[in-house]
């Protein structure tokens, strides 16, 4: 039998990373698979993405998927910074963000919320546990008032909501899974990574170690009793030049830059995830309700992205050939005269 | 007037008090160049405070015959405008030193073996405009009017100055003439020279530029083909980037439109360089510009790049510190720290630029540096040299092609199969590398700051650990052969004397004071870069005596000297560490350094 490949006639083994350290069970390493398994859905070469990261157990697991694309595991907190050196350099790189949600909300919220005012081309994904994992299991910024840790304790602090701070500060794509919800996070995957712009993706990721327990709001068994998908996301992407059908009473359909189609079938009656307000309001009506909601919370794909804005050419700036970065003779003549 | 056996001709220091704020920068630069118009070696040097507009600012201006361009530390003649400082400034000049005064502050009577032109600033900048705000500044333009009748400056130069200064602004040009002329036109009717000073045309300029080291970086970083620039406002470094914002809109926007450069004001200086760093290992030239305080806050990412081996520049344009300090004080008290920014066994190197052509040259040069042995490379300017107007020849053009150092494109790795990041192919310390986005499935490599082998993989076994380390430092000896040499200046005398950065200028001048008046002869070496070369191990051998000088209060360098040498050689070094907060002037040097020889 012929093995299985992609449109690039690259194969699944083509996108595998070393072998994982985390603990078995660890919501991280089945992020990992996602990510693999969308990469290779869309048929993206990995010599073209960058994939970079913070610190934390979250912030490892680069080393574990698409060994054949560069990596940069940099600082912790620091990851939105180099991942903006990195793709304002060159920008024809697809750029993969891997945080946690220490690594992010606390250490790293200042960089977190300046990469996002900027919508630049980034995938980043945060990797939501409520704790610092490779820390050993103290809470993080995103533990809800009232949970406890292993030991008993209760955080008496509320909760930073990084979508929610994500869409005010003007992410174009923000959406929350789940590590256990293969389907909806592999569609948001897919969306995400054809999406020219800041797209944040905060997946609840249990730690099976430091975080699983009962008092916990970011266990497996929490996560199976409050998850709330509004929609049903499907992914089609522009290569595969299908026409959909749907109905627009029930199904929002979001074209992405590249042509594919991001469906969006409603299980709210009325939810619009193109409308700010609305998906402000009832993320906080979420919280209300202590569900977990989750699927494309947001999505805007007119604004203007980072590169517009520098209006840098196609090409990487990386690489541009010295005759155009070094001026002439007579460049330096005209402001030496100038001087003089 | 005649010219009596007294008179001093083109040797002389001129300082302005004033207000931040009143605008008098505009006339203390017709004034710097004026004398530099008239073909007279001259400096300008801006004391100003922490602070927008209401406390007091010093400029002081200095022409010298015979090239000196550091700080005098004597004032000749003093033009006092600002009324909390007048009494103080007056109070310290020297006997026989000149004053002219705004004539409310009265300062005649404070002491009497001065000489004092007082002028009625208000009544004689009346006729040329009635507009309160226009006439605060023109008072300005007055006293260059003044100053230029009492030290016979010629006023078509004045002229021709003003026009420089306000070249875009004719009709502004306009009014300050006038107000200049008024100012010759009072002193010519009613002040009585008497004081020694006077100033004479000179051919000694000719060719020559005049540029702040801020904007001499900026261009070198240009020309150096720079394509990412981050920063984060900080005095004394804003100007550079500034600058360079001004020169890459006109110089390097493509024929497409596009800009070939992006420049990013972050949000801090961590963020400034995680963005030079990310810039760099995805193969960018990247630089950021900071002080004190933004280098404090870099260490971490600093040591990254150290650690992972990514190319970086980094502009310490170095104020007074510990802490925010004197934030518009010249210092070089950045040097120790930064030798070793960041924690574990990290090592940086350093550049230190002496002039304004050299920060042109390491503008580029460092790009250069920074790709060669793929590690930061800090570019240790300060405010003095930075912010402040010097003189030199034309810079020249770089003759060498950009070097890209050991890059491996998608064909380098067809012929070689593929690469180990960290292996030491060469035995130099520098390994290869790739960018991301190279089409090869063996391009990719894993960059990490934990522990790796020479595969990049991660790795705390202590044979990886210390062979790596090991490797590194082999680095550091290759950029210690390789880095810009120092510059040696005499042999055979007894007394060795190092310096480094903006420090030369007063060093040069009291080298000449020490033979003139003491008979006292010195051989210099200037340190252009650390790691040392081993030309400086050289040195210290071949003098029982080294002075060091700098601008700290801890000698910092000798302190790096001393971590560098051979125990024996160590004891040679004597430290001269000055910082008072202002430029280094030749006088103090020369007076430590012959009372320590016992002269
Ligand atoms: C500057 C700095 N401070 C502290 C640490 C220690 N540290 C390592 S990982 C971590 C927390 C990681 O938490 P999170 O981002 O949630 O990742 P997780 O391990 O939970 O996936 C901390 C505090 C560090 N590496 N660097
Ligand atoms: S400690 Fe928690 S977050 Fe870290 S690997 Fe184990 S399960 Fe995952
Ligand atoms: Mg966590």
């Amino acid at each position: 039998m012929a093995e299985k490949t992609n449109r690039l006639g690259l194969t699944p083994a083509d996108y595998k990373g070393s072998k994982t350290t985390l603990c078995a069970g660890c919501g991280h390493n089945a992020i990992s698979e996602r990510i693999l398994e969308s990469m290779y859905e869309l048929g993206i070469p990995p010599e073209r993405v960058a994939k970079l990261s913070g610190i934390g157990c979250s912030s490892k697991t680069p080393a574990y998927f698409m060994s054949r694309a560069h990596s940069f595991n940099a600082v912790h907190g620091r990851m939105p910074s180099v991942a903006t050196g990195a793709l304002m350099a060159n920008r024809t790189l697809i750029g993969l963000g891997i945080s946690g949600d220490g690594d992010t909300a606390s250490i790293g919220v200042g960089q977190f919320v300046h990469l996002v005012r900027r919508n630049l081309p980034l995938v980043y994904i945060i990797e939501d546990n409520g704790v610092y994992g490779l820390t050993k299991g103290q809470f993080s910024a995103t533990a809800d008032a009232g949970s406890t840790s292993k030991s008993g304790v209760v955080n008496q602090l509320p909760a930073i909501d990084t979508c929610l701070l994500a869409i005010q500060l003007g992410a174009t794509f923000v959406g929350r899974s789940f590590s256990g919800d293969k389907k909806q996070l592999s569609a948001m995957l897919k969306a995400a990574t054809v999406h020219r712009g800041t797209a944040v993706l905060d997946v609840i990721s249990p730690c099976v170690t430091f975080n699983d327990h009962e008092g916990s709001t970011k266990s497996y068994s929490y996560m199976k009793d409050h998850e709330e998908p509004i929609h049903e996301l499907s992914f089609i992407p522009s290569y595969e030049n299908i026409a959909v059908d749907y109905d627009p009473g029930s199904t929002v359909s979001v074209k992405m830059h590249d042509g594919s189609r991001l469906q969006l079938r409603k299980l709210e009656d009325g939810y619009d995830p193109r409308n700010k307000i609305e998906a402000v309001t009832r993320i906080m009506t979420s919280h209300a309700q202590q569900e977990v909601l989750t699927g494309v919370l947001y999505v805007n794909t007119e604004l203007p992205n980072f590169y517009d804005l520098l209006a840098i050419p196609d090409e990487p700036l990386a690489t541009l050939p010295q005759e155009r970065t070094r001026p002439p003779r007579k460049v330096l003549d005209e402001v030496m005269d100038s001087l003089a | 007037m005649s010219q009596s056996a007294s008179t001093v001709i083109n040797d002389m220091s001129l300082q302005v008090a004033t207000v931040n704020g009143s605008g008098s920068q505009s006339a203390n630069m017709v004034l710097l160049r004026t004398l530099f118009q008239m073909g007279i070696p001259v400096s300008g040097k801006n004391l100003f405070p922490s602070n927008i507009a209401g406390l007091p600012t010093w400029y002081t201006i200095r022409a010298s015959k015979d090239g000196w361009i550091a700080r005098k530390k004597e004032v000749d003649l003093l033009v006092a405008m600002n009324a909390e400082t007048a009494r103080e400034d007056v109070l310290s000049l020297r006997p026989g030193s000149a004053v002219v005064f705004d004539e409310p502050l009265q300062l005649g009577s404070v002491r009497s073996d001065l000489a004092f032109y007082p002028v009625p600033f208000d009544k004689v900048i009346q006729p040329v405009s009635s507009d309160a705000k226009l006439k605060k500044l023109l008072k300005n333009m007055a006293y260059v009017g003044v100053v230029a009748h009492l030290l016979g400056m010629e006023m078509g130069e004045v002229e021709a100055a003003i026009a420089k200064q306000f070249r875009k602004k004719a009709k502004a040009a306009e009014l300050n003439v006038r107000a200049a002329m008024a100012g010759f036109d009072f002193a010519k009717a009613s002040l009585e020279k008497k004081d020694p000073f006077q100033v004479r045309r000179m051919d000694a300029n000719r060719g020559k530029i005049i540029i702040e080291g801020n904007a001499a970086g900026a261009l070198g970083a240009m020309f150096g083909g720079v394509t990412v620039v981050t920063w984060y406002p900080i005095t004394p470094s804003s100007s550079l980037v500034e600058t360079l914002i001004g020169y890459m809109r006109r110089y390097r926007m493509g024929a497409d439109g596009k800009s070939t450069y992006a420049i990013v004001q972050a949000e801090d200086e961590l963020a400034a360089v995680g963005m030079v760093i990310g810039a760099g290992w995805a193969g960018a030239r990247a630089m950021t510009s900071t002080a004190g305080p933004g280098i404090s806050l870099m260490s971490e990412f600093a040591g990254l790049a150290y650690f992972a081996e990514i190319p970086a520049v980094i502009w310490d344009v170095q104020r007074v510190g510990p802490s925010t300090g004197l934030p518009t004080r010249t210092s070089q008290g950045d040097v120790l720290s930064t030798a070793f920014l960041s924690h574990g066994d990290t090592r940086q190197i350093l550049l230190f630029p002496g002039t304004v052509e050299e920060c042109f040259r390491f503008g580029a040069e460092a790009f250069d540096i920074a790709e060669r042995f793929q590690t930061p490379v800090f570019v240790m300017s300060d405010l003095d040299l930075g912010m402040n107007y010097w003189m030199s020849e034309p810079f020249s053009y770089p003759e060498k092609p950009i070097a890209r150092g050991k890059v491996l494109s998608k064909e380098d790795l067809q012929r070689l199969g593929g690469f180990e990041r960290y292996r030491d192919v060469d035995g130099d310390g520098i390994t290869y590398r790739t960018l991301p986005g190279t089409d090869h499935p063996a391009a990719s490599y894993f960059t990490r700051g934990t522990g790796h082998n020479e595969k990049a993989q991660y790795s705390e076994r202590p044979d990886d650990w210390v062979n790596n380390l090991d490797r590194l430092e082999r680095k550091m000896e290759t950029a210690r052969r390789e880095l810009p040499a120092p510059i040696l200046d005499g042999t055979g005398a007894e007394v060795g004397i190092i310096a480094y950065g903006s420090s030369h200028h007063a060093l040069v001048e009291s080298r000449d004071q020490m033979l003139r008046e003491k008979g006292l002869k010195t051989d210099y070496l200037r340190i252009l870069a650390y790691p040392f070369s081993p030309e400086v191990r050289a040195f210290v051998d071949r003098h029982p005596r080294v002075y060091v000088v700098e601008q700290n209060r801890d000698g910092q360098l000798a302190a790096l000297l001393k971590l560098d040498l051979p125990a024996e050689l160590t004891t040679r070094l004597k430290s001269v560490a000055h910082i008072p907060g202002l430029p280094l002037d030749a006088r103090s040097l020369t007076d430590e350094i012959v009372a320590r020889e016992g002269r």
